[in-house]
């Protein structure tokens, strides 16, 4: 990839932030909903901490940091659907993927950029604002080290890929399905179980627990939530998260390779 | 003479909207059983979807014997009865979350000049049988909490169980109508409405007592969703409710929702009226 490839894809990125900063409106909207949900959600998890107190080893304020990362994190990293996905299934549905594929850029990484543009916006227009009034009005765990937050960031874009490259299958999966909207809901399902946007995955019990935390849904919310709550070491979290985004982004472009070999463009 | 002739065009008004309403629906259930797989599949993800918030409960009560005091089956009361209220309340007037985008794109229009009532059509539209999944989910849950929770029946809390569900199904609609009147305003910020909608369904599954007193009287006096659950729900479960409240308040349910929905029908003509269709 060369100076002239790299300026395009950072082109695109810029391009999807754009894009997404432009419904201001829509943008306060989902601050607000995002705010009362995490309200709703804190006081319940307050209950269940009041109640068994070092539940799964968070404390209560971590617990409370927990549920104000999620709201933060759920537009950004699409955890509950709304990102590019449902675009390109329409466009492969329509046929007019053919004219994408004719572009002289490379498919996933053309909607890679697009989608961290968005998710770059959604994390500052969205989640930063729920997440300051949340760690103003309700006792929080936040770290007072550079150094830690500076993990978290980068568990933050590991999430980010890891993300992209599940909903990226999900969209290819509508090269042989054409309606997705199946796949999308069990991936939406998938995602909000498996990702501790439902409950912190330490909280799960037993062997539940063991499983939901090896598959790359927790790389999304619970792996950069224990970064940040000191709950886990970095680098063993980066090689976690790493991991599952190389795997899925490699399993992405076979079946891309696949799908456009194989597959005959609607109306063609 | 003439006050009674206006009583009867009206009544004439509201007869032929349900019956606009009844085929419209028809239609779109008609157009969705053409494709009955696919109504299947999404109906049962309307169910899983819905199931996921019940997941969680028992996922807390596997690791806690209360919350707020409140033991699993009568957190699930409340919940089939947040879920049921809600389901129905989705399943009738559901679709008018879509009017946001036929005002930005001019397609209300089309409503406006058909000779049926703009409300009825608007209810209707799009109207989705696979929200059924939803209610079947609230229906199973209460059944299963009516087995297993512990109350001493009486003629009176008999009474109030199909008494609350529908007045919590009158409520929800309000919220709904509501909502839409918000949509001719809100432009793009129609998500605000989830807020209230599924934020509030989400809020009556847990107790009250879980939340601050400033939050549950906002959601008693403000937007009066605990008149849906919590306030019925906590008689017929001998709990006290955390405003004090008198117990008659347990019965007000369809008084409220009567209020809401005229405050709520309010707020949709002045929205109707403020509408000027889009374009340059």
């Amino acid at each position: 990839m060369g100076a002239g490839s790299g300026r395009l894809y950072v082109a695109v990125a810029a391009g999807g932030f754009r894009r997404y900063a432009t419904y201001r409106a829509a943008t306060a909207a989902g601050v607000f909903t995002n705010t009362v949900f995490g309200l709703i959600l804190v006081y319940t998890y307050l209950a269940l901490w009041d109640e068994k107190p070092q539940l799964g080893g968070y404390d209560q304020a971590q617990a409370t940091t927990f549920v104000w990362l999620g709201q933060a994190l759920l537009a950004a990293l699409a955890i509950g659907g709304g990102g590019f996905e449902d675009e390109l299934m329409e466009r492969i549905r329509t046929g007019d993927v053919a004219v994408d594929l004719y572009r002289p850029v490379d498919l996933q990484l053309w909607w890679l950029a697009a989608d961290v543009g968005r998710a770059l916006f959604q994390l500052l227009g969205r989640g930063v604002v729920p997440f300051v009034f949340g760690s103003l009005f309700f006792p929080v765990a936040l770290p007072r080290e550079v150094s830690v937050w500076a993990a978290f960031l980068v568990t933050l874009v590991l999430a980010m890929l890891v993300g992209f490259a599940l909903r990226y299958l999900v969209a290819l999966s509508a090269f042989w399905l054409l309606d997705g909207t199946g796949v999308t809901q069990m991936a939406w399902l998938a995602g909000l179980f498996c990702s501790g946007m439902l409950l912190p995955l330490n909280v799960f019990p037993g062997a539940l627990g063991e499983v939901v935390r090896a598959l790359p849904w927790s790389s999304l919310l619970q792996a950069p939530a224990d970064v940040l709550l000191g709950e886990a070491d970095p680098l063993p979290t980066y090689l976690f998260q790493a991991s599952w985004a190389v795997a899925l982004l490699a399993v992405g472009r076979l079946v891309q390779s696949a799908a456009t070999r194989r597959v005959v463009v609607q109306g063609g | 003479m003439s006050f009674s002739a206006d009583r009867g065009v009206r009544r004439g008004r509201v007869v032929e909207g349900v019956r606009a309403y009844g085929l419209i629906a028809g239609m779109w259930i008609r157009s969705t059983m053409a494709y009955r797989t696919s109504f299947a599949l999404t109906t049962f993800g309307n169910f899983a979807m819905t199931a996921l918030d019940f997941v969680a409960i028992l996922l807390m009560f596997s690791r806690v014997d209360a919350l707020g005091g409140w033991s699993l089956p009568e957190v699930a009361f409340l919940y089939g009865l947040s879920g049921v209220s809600f389901g129905l309340a989705d399943l009738a007037v559901g679709s008018m979350e879509r009017l946001g985008r036929r005002v930005r794109d001019g397609t209300l229009d089309t409503l406006l000049v058909r000779p049926v009532p703009v409300l009825a059509q608007v209810a209707a539209d799009r109207f989705a049988l696979r929200r059924l999944g939803r209610v079947t989910q609230g229906v199973l849950v209460l059944g299963y909490a009516l087995v297993v929770v512990d109350v001493d029946w009486t003629a009176g809390k008999l009474l109030l169980m199909p008494v609350m569900l529908l007045g919590g199904a009158g409520i929800f609609c309000a919220v709904f109508l509501a909502a839409a009147a918000f949509q001719f305003v809100a432009q793009d910020a129609s998500e605000v409405a989830n807020a209230f909608t599924y934020g509030g369904t989400t809020l009556l599954q847990y107790p009250p007592t879980v939340f601050a007193l400033d939050l549950v009287r906002g959601a008693t006096f403000v937007v009066p969703l605990a008149f849906v659950n919590w306030l019925p729900a906590s008689y017929v479960l001998g709990r006290p409710y955390p405003l004090g409240l008198p117990g008659w308040a347990a019965f007000t349910t369809p008084l409220v929702a009567a209020a809401c929905c005229a405050l709520a029908g309010l707020a949709w003509r002045a929205g109707l009226r403020s509408y000027r269709s889009t374009g340059s």
